[in-house]
Order: C-alpha cells, then structure tokens, then sequence
C-alpha cells in the first residue's frame, strides 16, 4: 500500500527531502528484493523509464526551499520529485499563523487539493496520508493545518498522520508559541495521530552522540529523516505472516492511537552514532533493548546520560498513586527492530504492565514490528514510538509561555488583523489544557 | 521572489539612497557572475531592454541589459537629485522616477508636508503606482529620510500617509535619521515631532538612526585604521564605511557615515534576496518585533563594523561579532540596550554561520540581557548563505528595546524649549492646512509613546508572576 506525503513551509520540504533520500538509498542497498519492492511501492512510483519518483506534493508559500529541495533530489540520481507536484507562492506567510490558515490556505485549496488528488490517484492502494511541517512558522503551521483540514474533509475514511518539528526552545520564531498552540489545537481534533520531533533533543544528538562540531539545519534534519525512516520502512507484524506489503500508517496508528485524548507520539532511536564509530562498534539485541526500555521510563530521548534509578512502580504504589514524578508512564508503544538476528531479540521488558495504564493491558497497548533487514548502516537498530508522558513537558512549557504572552496581549494585533479572534485563541488554549491535563493524569 | 520599492525623499534620504544603490549594484556584482538577471537581482531592480521603444521589461533568467533600480526619488530642490543624474548612477533611474522642485521646503515641516504634500500628491501617487505596476509581488517599501529638515521630515511622512492608503497591504519599513542635539537647524525639534506622531501611526516599522552615532562610529574606525597597531590593521575593502569597488570614483564627505546606513538596508533585506538555511522573509519582522501596534521602533546594530587584516582567530572573532551587537558603540542610535529591556530581538546573521553557533552565542548572551517578562525567550533570527561583500560573516541586530526613550525624551525636551516660548511658530501656521492643534497632538502623541515604554520599563526589576492558567474540569 502506498502513502502519499504532502510536505509544507520550509522545513517539511526540508525534512521531506531528506526522508525521501534515506528511504531511497535504504531500499537500493543491497539485494533485499520483497523489502525494496514493498519500500518502493510505499513510497515511490516507477516511470516508464524506471525512475522512481516520490509520492509526495510540495507546498510552500515561497519558491526557495521547494526549488532547492527539488534540485537537491534531482542530483541524488537515485529519485526525483514529480515534475508538477509543487505548488509555491512568491510571497511567505510572514510567521503568522493567521496568515497561513485564513488567507494563503483558502486562497490556493483547489490547486493544492488536485496536486494531492493526482498523487493518491496514482496509487494503487492509498495506505493514507502524511503531512510533514514545522509549528513554529506560519507556512507549515497555517497553510498546513489548513491543508490537514482539507484532506479530512476529502478523505474522511483515509488515516492522516500529521509529522510535526517543534522549534527550538528559543531563538527560531517569537510568535512560535502561538503558532504550536494554535496548529496542535486544531491538528488534534483533524489527524489520527500526532508524530513529534523536538529540535532541542534532535540537536543534542547531532553534538552529543554524532560529534557534529558545526551543526546546521541539514544535520538536524538527517537525524529526524533516519528516525522517521525507520518506522515507515516496511517491517514485519505479528500477524503479517511474512508479507511486507501492509497498511504502515494504519497499524501505526491502531497500535498507538487508541484514544482520542492521546494522540501524541515520541521517538527515540539507537544505536546513533557518527560512521566513524560504528565500525568499532558491536550491539547485541539485550543490550540495545535494556537501554531503550530505560530511556522509555526515564524519558530519556537519547542513548546518554540516562537515569537508571528511575523504576516503574510496583503495583501496591501505583493504586496510591505515588509515582514519582520522573518515571514515564506509556500509554501504548510500538518497538521497531531492524537487523540481524532481530528474531532472536526478548522484547519483556516492555510488556511490564506497571509501565503502563490501568485501563490497557500490555498486550493491546505494546506491539512489535520486526525486519531482518539492517537499516541506513546499523548492523542492528530499535526505534521506539511511544505514546507516553515524554511530551507532556514540552507541551505544558508551549501552552504557559504562549498563555504567559496572551495575558498581556502582545502579538494578537497581528492574528486579528487576519481573522482569528481572541475567542479562537482561548479554544485553543482550552483544548490543549486538556490534552496537558489528560496525559499529566496518566495512572 | 518578491519586490521591494525604495522611496527616498529629501537631500538625507536620497544621499543616503544613492550610496545603497552603489552598494547593491556591487553586491550583486560580487554574487551573480554570469550576468544572467536572477530572482535576487529582481528583487530591487528591474531588467529594461533599451532597443525597445517601450522600454520593454527583460523576465528572470535572461541576460542582463539595463538595470533599472525599484526607486521613487524626491525632493523639493534639484541639488541632489541633479548630482546623481549626473554621476555614475544615471543610468539605473530615469526620469519618470524623479520628482523635484526648485525651492526647497526652508527647513519647515509644514510646507513639506501640506504645501508641497498637497500640491505634489497626485504626482506623488503616479510615480508610487507606476514602480508598483512594475513588481509581480511587491512585499515592502522601504522609505528613507531625515527627521529634522523640511523636506525629509514633512514631505517623507506625507508619502508614507499615501503608502498606506495606495498600498494598505504592503510593508512600510522606514529608515529615519535623527538629527544631532547640536543640529544645525534651529527647527529641527519641531520637524522631528510632527514626523514622530506619523511615524508611529501610519509605519510597519522604523529604523530609526542618530547622526551622532554615525559620526561616532566613521571617527572610532578612522582611529583604528590610523593607529596602526600591529593585529589591528583593518582592510580597507572591507569595513562597512567604505564605498570601493561601487561605481562612484572619489568619496563625498557624508559618504561613509551614508554608507552605513545603506549596508543596514541591504542586509535587511539580504535573508529575503539571497537563499539560506533559516530565511527570514521581511514581512517576518513586524510579525516577530511589534508586540503592540505603536511600539514598532527597532533599535539597528551592525558588526562587524570592519574586518581586521590579521585572519587568525575565526571562530572567536565570531562569538565576538554577537557580544559587539549588543554594545553600545555598536548602536545606530545613541543607546545602551543591555541596561534597558528588551521586548523582543533578531538576529540577522549572513555568512558562513551555522545553527550551532547562532544557539551558541543566543545561549551566551542570554542571561546578560533583561527581556520583558512574557517574551523571555524574544529571538528571531535568519540564517542567509550569502555574505557581505569583503567579510566572511555579518550580523544585523534589530531590538525593540526600551532603550530608544531616552532619545525620544531628548527630542521632547528641545520640543518643549522652544515651543513654551512660541519660537517660530508663525513660519509653521502661514502654511495653508497647518493648525497650532497639530503641535500639541503631535506632542501627546509623542508623551503617550514615552509612557507606554516607560510602563514596560518599570517592569524590568520586579518579578512578574506567571498568568494563572486556565483550569480544567475534571
């Protein structure tokens, strides 16, 4: 089954371009005929000539970063964009939420709603949509929500997954809080599931664990395309029977997504090192699986500095509700293993059911996705998608500074000024309260 | 790509112009090699092929023929405008971008503003309109003038009123010179009021600059350049006075400090021009700086203001670039915005800069510099490729910051001086349309903008507490 990604403002064009490189070059590596194929059909239609171009539909509001990204893809030799699924504009959105969502959405939905309709018309199959962009600006926040309405309203049986980058804790945007509160308000109630990469933890690694002395956006971007590349990439489930070729946005989302209040996933992949390392490097499958079971409940989001002390509570103590408050409670979680011996591999660790809710049991809130395949140069590799606490943090800090801001009323001027109301703002602060409030009463 | 249209009015405003067009032209002289017409180019000038009688427009992506600068000049007298016309920049303006007159506005903004502003308006329009009609995406205008003569001040702030009204949707980003204390023009308080309360009620944003600062900043590189102290010796091609390898020959005395203010417009605009890995697209300022509608006065820093010969060094004369920007010698504007509060700050890096170090130095200079207390985490900033001519690297900072009241204070004192005494009022009301009501509005309009940052400022040392949030029914 085929995914049809839609990338929007300049950093979903950005990370798009890289993520469709890395599933490229993963699938060419190597003689691993069903796993490419199924990669392949996933991603990526073959013309005539056997060039193989990604399902994708490029959005922005200006020109430069979606003619960059096309050229950049161009020059891989390896896969291309489509040469009429881009749509830019000459003038951006200026940062502003408003801006995106009122005027440049509704202004360009027809061309952008054909653009996406070739595109799933294409496949054979439609598996469902991606839409990848950042919350911090006004294109990929706006535009974007926007387009993520749009795409309910014409597919409204179809699953949407909506890939988000949220900034920086300072220094990107001023009004970024705003924006994220005002996209993940309104992604909430439209997407199926929410993916999030945070630039901090996404930076740390880059420094930390890939020894990067000069890191720039395309190194940021590389990591978060790898990471999300190994959970699109096909893999094996339970009751595949040995056949690649099944729904990865669908089981995605029913292995992880079983409530409407919870809908938010984290990411955490290891091992993740600079290629220089790897070669001195051996993993074994208990090793790499007791480190990532502790990164989970110590919501640790990289392979260093992890807590060991944090413990999931015995049962006696979670009826008390004592948990400290740095153990990460799941509400589902979903491992991916890649590589060899991965058939071998012991997943109990994270069938522990005191690391989850009362009100789901191990067995329906954890899965497993297996491939023997290595993947992007790691012998042996495990990705975690959870949906837990780990986002709770980020989320309660986004909410206080842009309520903080919104009490004094800086910046509202500039969203009036293009239809959203102080009463849209306060909805929005309101539904994502709730979110706030449901995960931070997990138990 | 969009466009952008200069308007430069008066003898500051299109001296000041003038010496940016010589900087863009060789700016892009520097970057585009094959003299192909490119986006970055289009953004200020238009491409004209001559044969044509129409003088036909040349698209993107052809060679390039006649280079015709996105500019309306004006002003009262012929002086300056008759120079360019004919120095080396005649050939980027033709005709139908001048406006001029022969008898000057004697320093007064009323005759700027309503004599000449009225008598000239349809005029005016015209020419606004026709640069428009030549712009596929016109994003900004941007006007340059002065703030204490006739012309600039008067005329310049009726031509922004025309803007907004002409082009409501269109960013209207204002460079404004602020005339020295000792300013030579008796009138120069009254002139500079009167602008003030159209400046706060009809700009996007204003650049404002002080003369002094200029000055200050020409004479301490002039020093530098002179001592010639080993380890200090500045490159000449590379300091952001110097106008070589322009088109213009021999330099004019306001050259240098002009220059400065020209290098401020080009690397505003440079993140919107040229590609990089965080743009910055102009209407992106107002939207991040202007947390209330009249507090939209951005305090411009550049660095580095010069390049030393000596190479070595890079990366620590690179955190040194970020710590100079927050310096008050540094400052357009006579100003110290580290012991003053910030509202909210960009950072307008170009050159080769990552991420990493944009982070940090952000991280660095943080805990030095007071923000206000619900913008604590106030930074925009930009990432473009592209660096300025002679330099590895630049930095462009634009801080809206409580630091610009004491100039405003200043300027309402020497207002204020003359005003009780009724010195030279008659000149300002013979001007038909001119009311004495003007001047105590203009006033109050002023007083109101001072206490606003005076409110904020006061908030600065004592401990907001966080707004409580919003309960959830459980």
């Amino acid at each position: 089954m085929s995914v049809v990604t839609v990338q929007l403002g300049q950093c979903g064009n950005q990370v798009g371009q890289e993520l469709f490189d890395i599933l490229c070059r993963d699938a060419q590596d190597g003689q691993r005929t069903p796993y490419c194929t199924a990669s392949w059909e996933r991603f990526f239609h073959q013309t005539t000539h056997g060039e193989l171009v990604a399902r994708a539909v490029l959005i922005d509001m200006e020109p430069k970063v979606v003619n960059q990204s096309r050229a950049k893809a161009e020059r891989s030799g390896q896969w291309r964009y489509g040469d009429t699924s881009h749509f830019s504009q000459k003038q951006g959105s200026g940062n502003n939420w408003a801006n995106g969502y009122c005027v440049h959405g509704p202004r360009h939905r027809a061309v952008v709603e054909d653009l996406v309709r070739r595109e799933v018309e294409r496949c054979d199959r439609l598996a469902g949509l991606m839409a990848m962009m950042s919350v911090a600006g006004g294109t990929g926040s706006g535009v974007g929500t926007f387009v993520t309405q749009c795409l309910r309203d014409i597919y409204p049986k179809s699953f949407i997954l909506n890939h988000l980058t949220w900034p920086y804790g300072t220094g990107e945007v001023i009004v970024q809080n705003y924006n994220s509160v005002l996209t993940l308000a309104n992604l909430y109630r439209l997407s199926d599931a929410i993916l999030v990469h945070e630039n901090d933890t996404v930076h740390r690694i880059c420094s930390q664990l890939l020894n990067i002395k000069h890191i720039s956006f395309s190194d940021v971007n590389r990591v978060i395309a790898h990471q999300l590349g190994s959970v699109l990439q096909p893999a094996l489930t339970a009751d595949s029977y040995g056949c690649y070729s099944r729904n990865p946005l669908g089981e995605l989302v029913s292995a992880l997504a079983c409530h409407p209040e919870y809908k938010l996933l984290s990411v955490c992949t290891i091992p993740q090192m600079s290629s220089s390392s790897i070669a001195y490097s051996t993993f074994s499958w208990p090793g790499l699986l007791k480190h990532l079971r502790q990164m989970l409940i110590s919501n640790t989001k990289m392979e260093e500095g992890i807590d060991w002390q944090v413990r999931p509570p015995a049962a006696s103590e979670r009826t008390r509700s004592l948990t400290g408050p740095s153990f990460n409670r799941s509400v589902a979680n979903l491992l991916i293993l890649r590589g060899k011996d991965v058939y071998s591999a012991e997943t109990g660790g994270f069938e522990d059911p005191a690391l989850y809710t009362s009100w789901l049991s191990p067995k329906e809130a954890f899965d497993v996705w297996k491939s023997p395949m290595p993947f992007n140069k790691y012998e042996k590799s495990a990705t975690l998608v959870s949906n837990s606490q780990a986002l709770l943090r980020p989320l309660d800090n986004m909410v206080g500074k842009a309520w903080n801001m919104f009490a004094s009323r800086a910046y509202i001027h500039q969203y009036i000024k293009f239809g959203i109301s102080e009463e849209d703002f306060l909805d929005s602060f309101t539904s994502l309260e709730q979110v706030v409030a449901s995960y931070s009463q997990l138990s | 790509m969009t466009q952008s249209v200069v308007v430069q009015v008066g003898q500051c405003g299109n001296q000041v112009g003038c010496r940016f067009w010589d900087l863009a032209l060789r700016e892009h002289a520097h970057v585009n090699k094959k003299g192909l017409y490119d986006e970055a180019l289009s953004s200020f000038f238009r491409n004209v092929d001559s044969r044509k009688s129409d003088g036909g427009a040349v698209g993107v992506g052809g060679r390039i023929q006649h280079l015709k600068a996105r500019a309306v000049l004006v002003d009262m007298e012929e002086g300056v405008v008759k120079e360019i016309l004919q120095g080396p920049l005649r050939e980027v303006f033709d005709s139908t971008q001048l406006l001029t007159d022969v008898s000057g506005s004697g320093n007064n903004w009323a005759v700027g503003h309503m004599m000449y502003g009225s008598a000239y308006r349809e005029q005016i329009v015209e020419k606004l309109r026709k640069a428009a009609e030549h712009c596929d995406c016109l994003q900004c205008f941007f006007l340059i003038h002065s703030m204490g003569g006739g012309t600039g001040s008067g005329l310049g702030t009726r031509v922004l009123g025309l803007l907004e009204e002409e082009f409501p949707e269109v960013c209207r980003i204002v460079t404004s010179i602020y005339p020295s204390a000792e300013d030579d023009v008796i009138t120069s308080p009254y002139n500079s009021v009167l602008a003030m309360r159209e400046l706060t009620e009809h700009a996007d944003c204003v650049l404002p600059v002080e003369n002094q600062s200029l000055v200050d900043i020409v004479n301490k590189i002039k020093h530098m350049s002179y001592s010639g102290k080993a380890g200090s010796v500045i490159k000449t091609d590379s300091s952001i006075i110097s106008g070589r390898g322009g088109v213009s020959g021999a330099e004019k005395p306001f050259d240098a400090m002009n220059n400065i203010v020209a290098n401020l417009l080009l690397n505003i605009t440079s993140s919107a021009r040229f590609e990089g890995s965080l743009n910055m697209d102009l209407n992106e300022i107002a939207m991040n700086l202007v947390p209330f509608p009249r507090l939209h006065y951005l305090v411009p820093s550049l660095t580095p203001l010069y390049t030393l010969a000596d190479v070595s060094v890079l990366s620590r004369r690179l955190d040194q670039m970020f710590s100079d920007a927050f310096s008050k010698d540094h400052q357009l504007i006579r100003a110290d915005p580290k012991h003053s509060l910030y509202l909210a700050c960009a950072l307008m890096v170009r050159g080769n800069v990552q991420v990493s170090d944009l982070r940090r130095n952000i991280e660095r200079l943080r805990p030095s510099l007071p923000f206000v207390s619900w913008n604590q985490e106030g930074w925009k900033t930009g990432l473009c490729s592209v660096p300025p001519v002679g330099h590895s690297h630049s930095l462009l900072a634009l801080a809206n910051n409580t630091c610009v009241k004491p100039t405003f204070v200043d300027l309402r004192e020497r207002f204020a001086k003359l005003y009780r005494k009724k010195a030279h009022l008659h000149h300002y009301l013979h001007v038909e349309g001119m009311e004495q009501s003007f001047f105590s509005e203009a006033m109050a309009s002023l007083s109101s903008l001072i206490e606003e940052y005076h409110q904020l400022d006061a908030t600065k040392r004592t401990l907001v507490p966080d707004a409580p949030r919003l309960s959830i029914a459980r």
